[in-house]
């Protein structure tokens, strides 16, 4: 079958041609705002002030992203962010994980149930609980050294909890649908050697799941990255923002300067873009596995 | 299921007593007490930071309360909040029509777009994984971003539309201000963003399309386009209903954009504002916010119990 493609693809079709052309062009204009971004991050204001944006440029320079850097304070945001991220990534994974296993390899009869309550609670819209959440915030008391307010309000471990309990619902359903295709003689047969329920999991189920995982974490690291309402209704200090959220006060920052602002939205879109690049194909298989099981 | 119950069901007289007992021990103490805290852990935190605020949000929705005070504060009102915001909320009404162009657009538009290029890339093609990648790579934007980035693009004296369209001089069209154009300008930076997901879900499942139903079809004398419409759409429809369903929630949770261009205000109002003004905006009305949170809850709820029907009862019977 390859040979026979191959073979109609060597003569240059004109519709072929005109494909390319269409796409080329699609792909261009899709491409055009963040590159439009880029190129105005590249100049100077004194420059674009005189000779408008849409114009040549007199000199390019990288001084706009080492402005953004410093008036923006980039790199306490970004902590922020990664704090937030990276625990919400990882234990959401772990307790989808967990939940997955239990409805793949056994058969309780709230199995269905449970799938059902965790894929239709992730399709809720954030506003449909965001204000009694905010209320049961600030009833959980937590000690001082987790959130100086006493409460989960306006702490960092609350986004991290409303992230986990809204994403364990996707992750599960990919998760659960992964294992079931895994053959149970491998938990029967480990099972019959004396291996705990635990170590079934962590030992035989688990790293067979690796390019779910991979694949999950990629998204769900791009997914909570760019969340900004739940950091921006749950905390109040601007500080504790993470940089998404944060893009408001970094406005602020930047006064009316464009090309700051531009350099400075490419700086936020950093990490996402670097994690497409490296991980297009685990980002891509993530998004699908949910969407189609054929 | 069948294999625990096998084992119980054949020496006992009471199955279901015997078959929990088998399972017990077949599991064991300390596995069962795994087991269940693997599964409770998640399912009680899921519980109570989303079913138990969306149960929340039923029950405050039905009284009136700014927030100060403990519960016994409430003043249980009925369905006059309800009410009130069908009835005389000047800002309800136009926020819902939003919230259903914003709908149709996205259902029409990035639908359309994404399931053409779809199309166009699924064949052996030089350069497709690069054409791809362009195409969604926004995507991976947060909207908060995208509307900083359209922002650059709309700007009445120095953003690329007029200067393109020559028209940043005299009377400059104001993209973003204008509250007849405003909301389109910001779909339209949605929908750039919308449309290369859409691409990758149809992606996906034209993969998944037998190619020897394609070749049947043009054996028979199919043009390419009876073949799309007759033999490829068809298959798709479990992708349509995916895609239904990502377009509905995510037209009903759009909120990040208008609110970095104006905290959607002056033609950007959608129902995920209004709610959301109600926590972090200057009215602190919480029964009021709830009822319009119970609002958009049942318009996810009808897509969502529609998705999840589609979705397990094709497990059920596989």
């Amino acid at each position: 079958m390859t040979t026979s493609v191959k073979a109609r693809k060597a003569p240059l079709r004109p519709g072929r041609v005109v494909l390319h052309v269409f796409l080329v062009l699609t792909c261009l204009m899709t491409l055009a705002p963040l590159l439009w971004a880029v190129y105005a991050s590249l100049r100077t204001y004194d420059d674009t002030a005189r000779n408008g944006y849409f114009s040549l440029p007199e000199s390019l320079t990288l001084d706009n992203f080492s402005n953004a850097w410093t008036t923006g304070d980039l790199p306490h945001y970004y902590l922020n962010t990664f704090l937030i991220t990276l625990p919400a990534v990882l234990l959401t994974l772990l307790f989808s994980s967990m939940v997955a296993f239990g409805v793949s390899r056994f058969s309780f009869k709230f199995n269905l149930g449970l799938l059902m309550l965790f894929t239709a609670g992730n399709l809720l819209p954030q506003q449909v609980i965001v204000t009694p959440l905010w209320r049961l915030y600030r009833l959980i008391e937590v000690p001082e050294w987790i959130s100086e307010s006493g409460t989960l309000i306006d702490s960092q471990l609350g986004v991290v909890m409303i992230h986990i309990a809204f994403q364990i619902g996707f992750c599960t359903f990919v998760l659960s649908n992964y294992m079931k295709t895994i053959p149970h003689e491998l938990t029967e047969a480990a099972r019959v050697d004396g291996a705990s329920v635990f170590r079934q999991y962590w030992q035989v189920i688990l790293p067979l799941c690796r390019p779910a995982l991979a694949a999950l974490a990629t998204l769900e690291f791009t997914w909570i990255y760019n969340d900004f309402l739940w950091a921006l209704v749950l905390i109040q200090t601007g500080e504790k923002m993470p940089i998404t959220s944060a893009l408001q006060n970094l406005r602020g920052s930047f006064f009316t300067d464009n090309n700051l602002v531009a350099a400075g939205s490419l700086l936020v879109a950093l990490p996402t873009l670097v994690v497409f690049f490296a991980l297009q194909r685990q980002f891509v298989s993530g998004l699908t596995l949910g969407s189609t099981k054929g | 299921m069948s294999e625990k119950t096998a084992h119980g069901a054949p020496d006992s007289p009471a199955p279901r007593g015997r078959a929990r007992r088998k399972k017990a021990t077949a599991l064991g103490g300390g596995d069962k007490l795994v087991l269940g805290l693997m599964l409770g852990i998640p399912t009680l935190i899921h519980l109570l930071l989303v079913w138990v605020p969306t149960l929340g949000s039923v029950a405050l929705s039905f009284g009136s309360w700014d927030g100060i005070g403990g519960f016994e504060d409430i003043k249980w009102v009925g369905f006059q909040n309800y009410v009130d915001i069908f009835t005389s909320y000047p800002r309800f009404w136009p926020a819902f029509r939003h919230n259903v162009i914003w709908l149709v657009f996205l259902m029409v538009l990035p639908t359309v777009a994404g399931l053409f290029l779809a199309v166009l890339l699924d064949r052996k093609l030089r350069f497709g994984r690069i054409y791809q990648s362009a195409l969604y790579l926004p995507m991976v934007l947060s909207l908060a971003l995208v509307g900083f980035i359209w922002q650059l693009i709309y700007q009445p004296e120095q953003g690329l539309l007029n200067s393109i369209l020559g028209t940043t001089e005299n009377n400059p069209t104001n993209w973003l201000g204008d509250p007849d154009i405003n909301l389109y300008a910001v779909l339209v930076a949605a929908a750039w963003r919308h449309t290369g997901y859409i691409m990758l879900l149809y992606l996906a499942g034209l993969k998944s399309v037998d190619p020897a139903l394609k070749e049947a079809a043009s054996l028979d004398g199919a043009n390419a386009f009876q073949t799309f419409t007759r033999v490829t759409f068809p298959v798709l429809k479990p992708v349509n209903i995916v895609v239904f369903v990502v377009t509905v929630i995510e037209s009903l949770r759009a909120f990040d954009i208008v609110y970095i261009i104006n905290k959607g205000r002056n033609g950007l109002e959608l129902l995920s504002v209004l709610v959301t003004d109600n926590i972090i905006g200057e009215s602190s009305r919480i029964g009021w916010g709830s009822a319009l949170a119970v609002i958009l809850l049942l318009i996810s709820l009808s897509v969502i119990i529609t998705y999840l029907y589609q979705e397990f009862s094709k497990e059920n019977r596989a």
